[in-house]
């Protein structure tokens, strides 16, 4: 077993796990934190895609110990009350989701995309969202979003 | 996941005797290899020493002719360095290329190189720049440390700390991704030194490789016409659903020229 103390959105929290429990589980089952989802588990899908230290990691790939002392982001931390962080607001009127699974993960990935790169080119976009599989859009719209919320975070 | 004991190493020196007395640890950096493998119930380390946040495993310098990079060095940081894109830029390429930004925000040199998978790019990179593996016990030749898939030079126990790079006069990575996983179906890196041209070749063998014919041929000639008339053995090749051992021969050629092609650019 392993204390892990670690910040999730601002908040921080204490939990006693097993050595092997990954980070998406603590996230999920231990904070109830279930907007990170898991799709594929084998670190294919990104759909658990959170911020640590600004960064975009899978949190399915990562053991909750590893996170120890970390400032950790969840899809959860976005919004600020009413008011939609840009990508979120760009997924929307973008259309940019249809099951919303992929979701999540997809808003972790651009936001950090965005972070590094403030105005990507299409092939950056394709390139920053390798890691982010989404089987009901076709992308089209995703890079749409991507696109508008560069324009509004400008 | 198999039940498990995570130790977090606040030393080198820990590190290293701890695995010495836990003969069944392991030691954990990115992570990105090692927790897909554990979960797939490939591996059951009774420990894992993380190493990723070991001083003297960090760093990225260039000194006397040497770019020198620490073992926990992340693929992004490596991508991003500025010391590294001034003098091997086709390095910073190279870690960009890797994966995706999440498995670069994770993924170490040492991992990677440590590691050695088949269709890995840093081995490339490691053979062609002609580096040196830095150990807790000795410095190893790239051209001694690959042995081919999964398989290297180091011991039970040892530990990579860093490795130094040859600066070269110029050098470019060209890679034909694998759709899905953005492994190297084949990835080709040239290094041009005072002293001849070194290429080496990932993903299309059971290892990486130096191409030593087209060694002699750009050694009479730095140019893609002398690449031209070579012949790719296929039958030591990999085959698999993706590609077959006479497509993986042709890559080569292919990746190679272009890769070259970017070097004399530069
Ligand atoms: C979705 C996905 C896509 C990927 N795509 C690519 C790709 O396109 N190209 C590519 O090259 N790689 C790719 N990778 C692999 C990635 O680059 C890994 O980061 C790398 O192979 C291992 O580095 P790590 O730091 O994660 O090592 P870990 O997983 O922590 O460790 C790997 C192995 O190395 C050992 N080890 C770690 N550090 C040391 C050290 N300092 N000394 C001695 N032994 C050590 C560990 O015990 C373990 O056996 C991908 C991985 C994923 C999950
Ligand atoms: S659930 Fe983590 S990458 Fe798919
Ligand atoms: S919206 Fe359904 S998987 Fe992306």
């Amino acid at each position: 077993m392993s204390k892990i103390e670690l910040t999730v959105n601002g908040t921080k929290h204490t939990r006693e796990v097993e050595d092997r429990t990954l980070l998406v589980d603590l996230l999920r089952d231990h904070l109830g934190l279930t907007g990170t989802h898991i799709g594929c588990d084998t670190s294919q899908c990104g759909c658990c895609t959170i911020h640590i230290d600004g960064r975009a990691i899978k949190s399915c790939t990562m053991l909750a110990a590893q996170a120890h002392g970390a400032n950790i982001v969840t899809i959860e931390g976005m919004a600020q009350g009413e008011e939609l962080h840009p990508v979120q607001q760009a997924f929307t009127d973008c259309h940019a989701l249809q099951c919303g699974f992929c979701t999540p993960g997809m808003i972790m990935a651009v936001a950090a995309l965005l972070k590094d790169n403030p105005n990507p080119t299409d092939e950056e976009i394709y390139h920053g969202l390798e890691g982010n599989l989404c089987r009901c859009t076709g992308y089209i719209n995703i890079v749409k979003a991507v696109k508008q919320a560069a324009q509004t975070m400008k | 996941m198999f039940e498990l004991s995570y130790l977090k190493a606040k030393s080198l020196s820990e590190a290293t005797s701890f695995l010495s007395t836990h003969p069944e640890a392991k030691f954990l950096s990115g992570g990105m290899t090692l927790l897909p493998t554990l979960k797939q119930r490939l591996a059951r380390p009774t420990h894992l020493v993380d190493v990723s946040a070991l001083a003297e495993l960090g760093g990225i310098e260039a000194k006397g002719g040497q770019l020198v990079i620490g073992a926990i060095t992340k693929h992004y940081e490596v991508a991003a360095s500025a010391v590294v894109r001034k003098v091997i830029p086709a390095l910073a390429y190279l870690a960009h290329q890797i994966g995706d930004q999440q498995v670069r925000n994770r993924g170490t040199l040492g991992g990677s190189v440590a590691n050695n998978d088949p269709a890995a790019d840093y081995p490339s990179a490691v053979l062609a720049l002609n580096a040196r593996i830095v150990t807790n016990k000795r410095e190893i030749a790239a051209d001694e440390f690959f042995q081919g898939m999964f398989a290297t030079a180091l011991e039970d126990g040892e530990i990579i700390v860093r490795v130094q790079f040859e600066v070269p006069r110029r050098a470019a990575y060209e890679k034909f991704r694998h759709p899905a996983s953005g492994y190297a179906m084949t990835g080709v890196f040239i290094a041009e030194f005072d002293t001849g041209t070194r290429v080496a070749v990932t993903g299309a063998g059971p290892g990486v490789f130096r191409w030593t014919d087209a060694e002699a041929a750009l050694a009479k000639q730095l140019a893609p016409a002398s690449l031209e008339p070579l012949v790719v053995d296929h039958t030591n090749l990999n085959q698999d659903i993706h590609a077959s051992q006479e497509y993986r021969a042709n890559l080569v050629k292919v990746m190679a020229k272009r890769a070259l092609q970017k070097l004399l650019n530069t």
